[in-house]
């Protein structure tokens, strides 16, 4: 099934990798890998977590060494033994979706990192400041250079990192789930910058779960699978449902949900929530007069741009943030405002947390730890003791329902994959057998064969008569789950679709974005 | 995969994981076997005992120290705080004129002093979001100033019998600190392991943010950490006072990195949710057995601060190297 290699153009090729092997203790994570990057291509890097896309990436880097097999960078061989900053020197920069910019320095000090112009044995602050504004604006990017870069947003300073590479004189740069963070807008703008960047003759690898970007900017492909060569060729002449193919190894699409036939009881009220903007920077938007009602056993989408509201909302409602003004009903009745998500969790309300690592997971603990911590007073002895039979109890029994797949309970966390971490956030919130439960993200950075079984999970809890929130990023994923969705624009909600009527286009023009930009996507799921 | 990795490296034998648990144990025997050959005196019941008395003053505190650093935190005062709640205790006694329960009433004031200063620390360290570090160092001087204050710079002593009985005195042939450093031990221990708050403490250190998501107090916790050590440091304050005889104003002085470093080489992580008061034991004997054998086969007291802390060293060094070689 793969596209032979002699098929493809025949410009000479940037980097050549050739059976390239890598063993943990235990498992074989790369086996014989092939890749290769023409030049003057932006080339995609697709695989399910585990694929081994990772380890291929820190093995370019420098950052690992791999075991057996051959890597080239414009016919010179790179030898395995090289520090990431000699493979750097040579030309290919990665940049990892956690950025290595020291957020206390300027921009122009970050660009010019150890490379600082000199004048006289001092650094020419002129020259880098006058250097680093042409750098920026080529980017698109009006910024002051003397500005610190923790003042920026994520999509600003994934444009630092890009532009330092460019400063270095990259001829490759490795991206590592560029768009992960970004809002749609974002990612227009990144794609615009990689166009640019490749028309002056710097080449890409984009790594990435979101197939409709890499028919919006990618050229070549290689699929990795279970640490295997599958697959290359063009973009252009595949399907979109092709790649999801090749990626997982069957057919993946998301599925729509079968509507219950009526909608029960408002479950959950919102009325009128606002707030200011603050001055301190913490709360970047006003909200204006949010209202929204979630009915039992139904699926609310939030659709948006990351800063519209979505998050924000979903936050006060669980009161992990304050409002100035609204009022929350659940069932019928008015609640005290929420101070704490401790009195939102009592209340019935449960939080899946857009940010897993950050705000969800506790790594290093048990998944049988992470999966209880909320419900342990309902599991103790005079609320004191845990009794640890319960306790099992409670785990096997959630584990069993979202089809956790995991070696022991006793293992940490940090070890399962993206989409099993999921899994036991949405088991701890279901164990506290909420009557709202809000899913932020329900699927960043996990692959298409666990989102559809996330998507499934998410469907029996609306089933069983629980009101769903969810907020997703992905506009195929929030037409997928919801019943109805609320759009969010600049801190307003612009409006209401019912799911059976909305369509991606239709979305975006309530998100407000224009949708004559960007090259025709693919064909959406 | 990575479920993969971790079924197939734990049916193999893994050296370094092993090491990493259990090296400070083999590492605490492998110093006992060498002071009891070097030097028979070492093993006799005398020694042990003394061993073991001086083990558990500090050792109470640091089984409370246990569970500050598992919220990442951390507390310099302890020493200070030791003799402020000694002195506390036995002036008190004092002033109500010492009866026959005299010692209840200096245990009962050191201890409770000591959860009011370390309550006071706690909540300006979460009220205030203070760096703990500043705020206990801040407190170190503190409390030891105040001491001195309170009685002038001088010791307090004439205590009697039934005051001494707590320091000197044994049930059964033990020693009765060691006795309440068990109990202490045995108390951290079951709250550690088995309640519903050690869980929390866990959680708070692990991830302060997912821990506030999952409806914990966070504050109201790292707030408790604080009250427990004070009050341990002001009951090792009182029995410190009654071994000696004398509440002393320069009593406990370097307590604080004794006890830090007993939490420290026991394997309990700076960075907090890792760790447990299993691994504090085996610091906080290591240390002792280490400074005793190292008096009795005459190493100079300057050499044996070296020695010591060349250890602290080494143990937390090889904890992050057998971290980031898996």
């Amino acid at each position: 099934m793969a596209k032979s290699g002699s098929g493809v153009s025949s410009a000479p090729n940037l980097l050549e990798v050739r059976g390239v092997c890598k063993q943990f203790p235990g498992v074989k994570a790369l086996d014989g890998v092939e890749l290769q990057v023409r030049k003057g291509e932006v080339h995609a890097l697709l695989g399910e977590n585990g694929a081994g896309k990772s380890t291929l990436l820190k093995i370019l880097s420098g950052a690992l060494r791999a075991d057996r097999g051959e890597v080239t960078l414009d016919g010179v061989t790179l030898e395995p033994s090289e520090t990431p900053r000699e493979r750097q020197r040579a030309g290919l920069v990665t940049i990892y979706q956690e950025f290595n910019l020291l957020p206390f320095m300027s921009i122009a000090e970050n660009l010019y990192l150890g490379r600082e112009p000199k004048r006289r044995g001092f650094i020419d602050w002129a020259a880098m400041h006058d250097n680093s504004r042409a750098l920026l604006t080529s980017l698109g990017l009006s910024a002051d250079p003397r500005r610190e870069v923790r003042h920026l947003s994520i999509a600003h300073q994934q444009m630092v990192e890009i532009g330092r590479a460019v400063a270095r004189q990259a001829k490759l740069i490795v991206m590592d789930e560029p768009t992960a963070a970004l809002g749609r807008r974002e990612v227009e703008i990144l794609h615009d910058v990689i166009r640019a960047l490749k028309a002056r003759g710097v080449n890409f690898i984009y790594v990435t779960h979101r197939l409709d970007e890499v028919r919006m900017v990618c050229d070549g492909f290689t699929v990795l699978r279970d640490g295997r060569y599958i697959a290359r060729g063009e973009v252009k002449s595949m399907e979109t449902a092709d790649l999801a193919r090749l990626m997982v190894g069957r057919d993946v699409e998301l599925a729509k949900r079968a509507r219950p036939a009526r909608p029960g009881a408002a479950v959950l009220a919102v009325k009128g929530v606002s707030r200011a903007r603050d001055s301190g920077g913490w709360h970047a938007i006003a909200l204006s007069d949010l209202s929204i009602e979630v009915r039992a056993g139904e699926i609310l989408g939030f659709a948006g741009l990351v800063g519209a509201g979505r998050t924000e909302l979903a936050r006060i409602i669980f009161g992990a943030d304050h409002s100035d003004r609204g009022v929350l009903y659940l069932h019928g009745s008015e609640l005290r405002p929420l101070r704490s998500p401790k009195q939102a969790i009592r209340a019935g309300i449960a939080l899946v947390p857009e940010d897993r690592k950050q705000q969800g997971c506790f790594l290093e603990q048990s998944i049988s730890r992470n999966m209880t911590l909320p419900s342990l007073k309902r599991i103790s002895r005079w609320r004191i003791f845990v009794d640890e039979a319960q306790e099992r109890q409670l785990v096997e029994k959630y584990r069993a329902a979202m089809r956790i797949k995991m070696a022991s309970s006793g293992a940490a966390v940090g070890t399962l994959s993206g989409g099993n971490q999921q899994k036991v956030l949405l088991a701890r919130c279901m164990a506290l057998q909420p009557k709202v439960l809000i899913v932020d993200e329900p699927t960043r950075g996990i692959d298409i064969g666990a989102k559809a079984e996330v998507h499934q999970l998410l469907f029996e809890m609306a089933d069983s008569g629980m009101a769903l929130i969810i907020i997703s990023s992905e506009m195929p994923e929030v037409l997928a789950l919801s019943d109805r969705i609320a759009v969010f624009r600049e801190g307003c909600i612009s409006g209401f679709l019912d799911a059976r009527d909305a369509t991606e286009n239709n979305l975006m023009e309530l998100m407000a974005i224009s949708t004559a930009a960007g090259p025709a996507r693919g064909a959406a799921p | 995969m990575t479920e993969a990795e971790q079924s197939a490296s734990s049916r193999r034998f893994d050296a370094v994981g092993w090491l990493r648990r259990y090296g400070t144990s083999l590492f605490l025997l492998a110093l006992i076997v060498f002071f009891a050959v070097e030097n028979s005196r070492f093993l006799s019941l005398r020694n042990v005992s003394n061993i073991l008395t001086e083990v558990s003053i500090y050792g109470i505190i640091a089984v409370g120290m246990t569970f500050v650093i598992l919220t990442a935190g951390v507390d310099l005062a302890v020493g200070s705080l030791l003799a402020f709640a000694g002195m506390s205790g036995a002036l008190v006694m004092k002033a109500l004129g010492a009866d026959s329960l005299g010692w209840l009433v200096a245990l009962a004031t050191a201890t409770v002093v000591g959860a009011l200063v370390g309550y006071l620390q706690g909540k300006t360290v979460t009220f205030f979001s203070v760096p703990p570090f500043i705020v206990t160092l801040g407190g170190m001087t503190i409390w030891r100033g105040a001491t001195l204050i309170l009685n002038d710079g001088s010791p307090v002593s004439g205590f009697d019998a039934g005051y001494r009985w707590w320091g000197t005195g044994s049930i059964a042939g033990i020693p009765v600190p060691i006795l309440i450093f068990g109990l202490v031990a045995a108390l951290g221990f079951i709250t550690e392991r088995f309640t519903r708050y050690g869980r929390y403490i866990y959680a708070v250190g692990g991830n302060p943010e997912a821990a506030r998501l999952n409806g914990l107090d966070v504050p109201a916790i790292i707030t408790s950490v604080y009250l427990i050590v004070g009050a341990l440091s002001g009951l090792a304050g009182f029995l410190l006072s009654a071994r000696l005889g004398a509440a002393e104003a320069v009593g406990g002085i370097g307590y604080e990195l004794r006890v830090i470093a007993s939490v420290v080489i026991g394997g309990t992580s700076l960075a907090g949710g890792r760790g447990g008061i299993g691994g504090t034991i085996v610091g906080a004997l290591l240390i002792g057995v280490l400074t005793n054998g190292l008096v009795i086969m005459h190493v100079s007291s300057y050499w044996q601060q070296v020695v010591i802390g060349l250890i602290i060293v080494a143990a937390v060094a090889f904890d992050a190297y057998a971290k980031s070689h898996r």
